[in-house]
């Protein structure tokens, strides 16, 4: 399969601010030219720290973004707690200094790359999708990151690998909330490999143009926008890729609820929430859910032939 | 009536209403969360609960500790609870819906939690409504107690509605299941001793 991957090269960093500030930012675009800043070698720091130069994506959507506040302060990340503010609260005790993420299974040359040398490797884009959380809420989240292809082609995969599995930290030290048997510890997410080869899904390091915000899955997490939230892993310490279906956490947790796929899909019923509408963060009529979170052009392929009601 | 008791109650009565009051003031300063409907969803179905827990311990406690000044607020705490009910509901309706009866309908034949609510809810008018003082003289006193002994079957469902709601941490309905259980136990034992 090919894919057109489209780049558009600026020196631009969208940041925070402007975002807050939309009409400001669309008055200025001509002129903009935020200087960005750190070079690559010390680019690893603290969330808050800002990235660039950032190629922009045609892959990245028009709408608004959801408010910084509400992106840094409402998140599904039960490693810190269940409550949507405890991760925020919380994510303090995630130490992401020397980070390493190891890449291996299935592949020719198994690496452990540090995020030094990850953001040296790969440039980074800024992608701005949507969220579709299966609790029938949406948010728009302006992500800094890379395509995942780019990292797997780097370890080349064998021929008999099918999946990718992603892996979260594991330390009930730095993540109280492991303590807590509510969900089978390290948190697990997979996806078939040409799902992982998308185009569209990344590993992101950022968000508004900042080093990811610890509550949001610092300093590497997944994004896969046409699926459920909780197939993007956070805080991932380790990639394999496998011959067999990866086992995923919230599928081992209740598999009448969580399938393994997990495409937002407004035809599938959820016995918890309807998934025909969502509420963007924000707003307050909901709106329609699309199918594929509104990216099927680019993904339905995928899926031909498959029955979606069955691999949900 | 005497005047003690007219005291408590509204006593009562104001701090009842003090949860609202707070979620109200919240709500205008921003601190509901990035998602405020969701929110007060939670806060008035969590009050429901809370305030039917409370008119289910008023008999249990005045018998065991024969506080027999206690016994008028049984009534006011149902209204309470059927009070907050109704706000839920209403936050389902108006914020949460914004009256897509296409969607409730779904909602209440394809989601059991809904379904459970709604049962809970139409009980609880059913018992609010009868607690009048006409209509409980009007069907004697044998009829009216036993009408309103289905006030258990609201706590069960209520219970029940909540712990399919919560995704993992079942930690708190089952925090309330258990306190329901132990008022009903306590209901049993004191009738097996007379
Ligand atoms: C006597 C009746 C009811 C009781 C005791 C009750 C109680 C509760 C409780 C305890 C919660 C969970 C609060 C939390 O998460 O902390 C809840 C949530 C909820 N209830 Fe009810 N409820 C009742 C009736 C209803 C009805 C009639 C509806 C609507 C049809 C309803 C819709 C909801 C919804 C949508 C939520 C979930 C909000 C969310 O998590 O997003 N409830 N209720």
């Amino acid at each position: 399969m090919k894919y057109l991957i489209p780049k558009i090269k600026e020196n631009e960093v969208t940041s925070r601010d402007l975002f807050e500030n939309r009409r400001e930012w669309l008055k200025m675009m001509g002129a903009l030219s935020l200087g960005s800043t750190i070079a690559p070698a010390t680019l690893w720091a603290a969330a808050g720290r800002k990235l660039g130069p950032l190629e922009k994506s045609l892959y990245s959507t028009t709408e608004e973004a959801t408010a910084f506040k509400d992106v840094t302060r409402y998140n599904n990340f039960y490693e810190f707690g269940t409550g949507k503010e405890d991760p925020v609260k919380f994510a303090d005790s995630l130490k992401t200094d020397g980070w390493k993420i190891s890449v291996g299974g299935e592949v020719a040359k198994p690496t452990v790359f540090d995020m030094d040398q990850l953001l040296k490797k790969f440039p980074l884009e800024e992608r701005i999708y949507r969220l579709r959380c299966v609790e029938a809420w949406s948010m728009v989240i302006p992500w800094v990151g890379f395509p995942l292809h780019k990292l797997i082609r780097a370890v080349q995969p064998t021929g008999s690998a099918k999946y990718v599995e992603f892996v979260t930290l594991h330390d009930p030290e730095q993540m109280p909330g492991q303590r807590s048997p509510i969900l089978e510890w390290p948190y697990r997410e997979g996806l078939r490999l040409d799902e992982a080869l998308h185009p569209l899904t990344i590993l992101s390091v950022g968000v508004f143009g900042e080093v990811l915000p610890n509550q949001n899955g610092a300093p590497i997490r997944l994004v896969v926008p046409w699926k459920y939230g909780f197939k993007s892993a956070k805080s991932i310490v380790q990639i394999n890729l496998t011959e067999t279906q990866p086992k995923t956490a919230w599928n081992l947790a209740n598999s009448r609820e969580y399938g393994f796929y997990s495409n937002v899909n407004p035809a599938v019923n959820h016995p918890r929430w309807s998934q025909r509408k969502e509420r963007r963060i924000g707003e307050f009529r909901k709106r329609e859910t699309l199918p594929f979170n509104g990216y099927g052009e680019w993904v339905a392929s995928l899926y031909s032939g498959m029955d979606l009601e069955k691999f949900f | 009536m005497d005047k003690r008791a007219v005291n408590l109650k509204n006593c009562v009565l104001v701090a009842a209403l003090l949860p609202l009051v707070f979620l109200v003031v919240r709500s205008y300063l921003g601190e509901l969360t990035a998602n405020p409907i969701e929110y007060v969803s939670q806060a008035t179905g969590w009050w429901t609960l809370c305030f039917l827990s409370i008119t289910l311990a008023i008999t249990p406690i005045r018998k065991l500790f024969k506080f027999q000044w206690i016994f008028p607020l049984r009534r006011l705490f149902g209204l309470i609870a059927f009070f907050y009910a109704c706000v839920h509901l209403a936050t389902w309706v108006v914020l949460d819906q914004f009256f897509d009866f296409e969607s409730m309908l779904l909602d209440i034949k394809d989601r059991p939690y809904i379904t459970i609510g709604m049962s809970a809810f139409v009980i609880t008018s059913i018992l609010a409504y009868t607690s009048r003082k006409s209509i409980r003289l009007a069907l004697g006193p044998q009829r009216w107690v036993h009408i309103h002994r289905l006030i258990y079957v609201i706590a069960i469902l209520g219970v029940t509605h909540f712990y399919l709601i919560v995704k993992r941490d079942t930690t708190e309905p089952l925090v309330f299941a258990a306190i329901i259980a132990v008022l009903l136990a306590a209901r049993f034992i004191a009738r097996q001793k007379k």
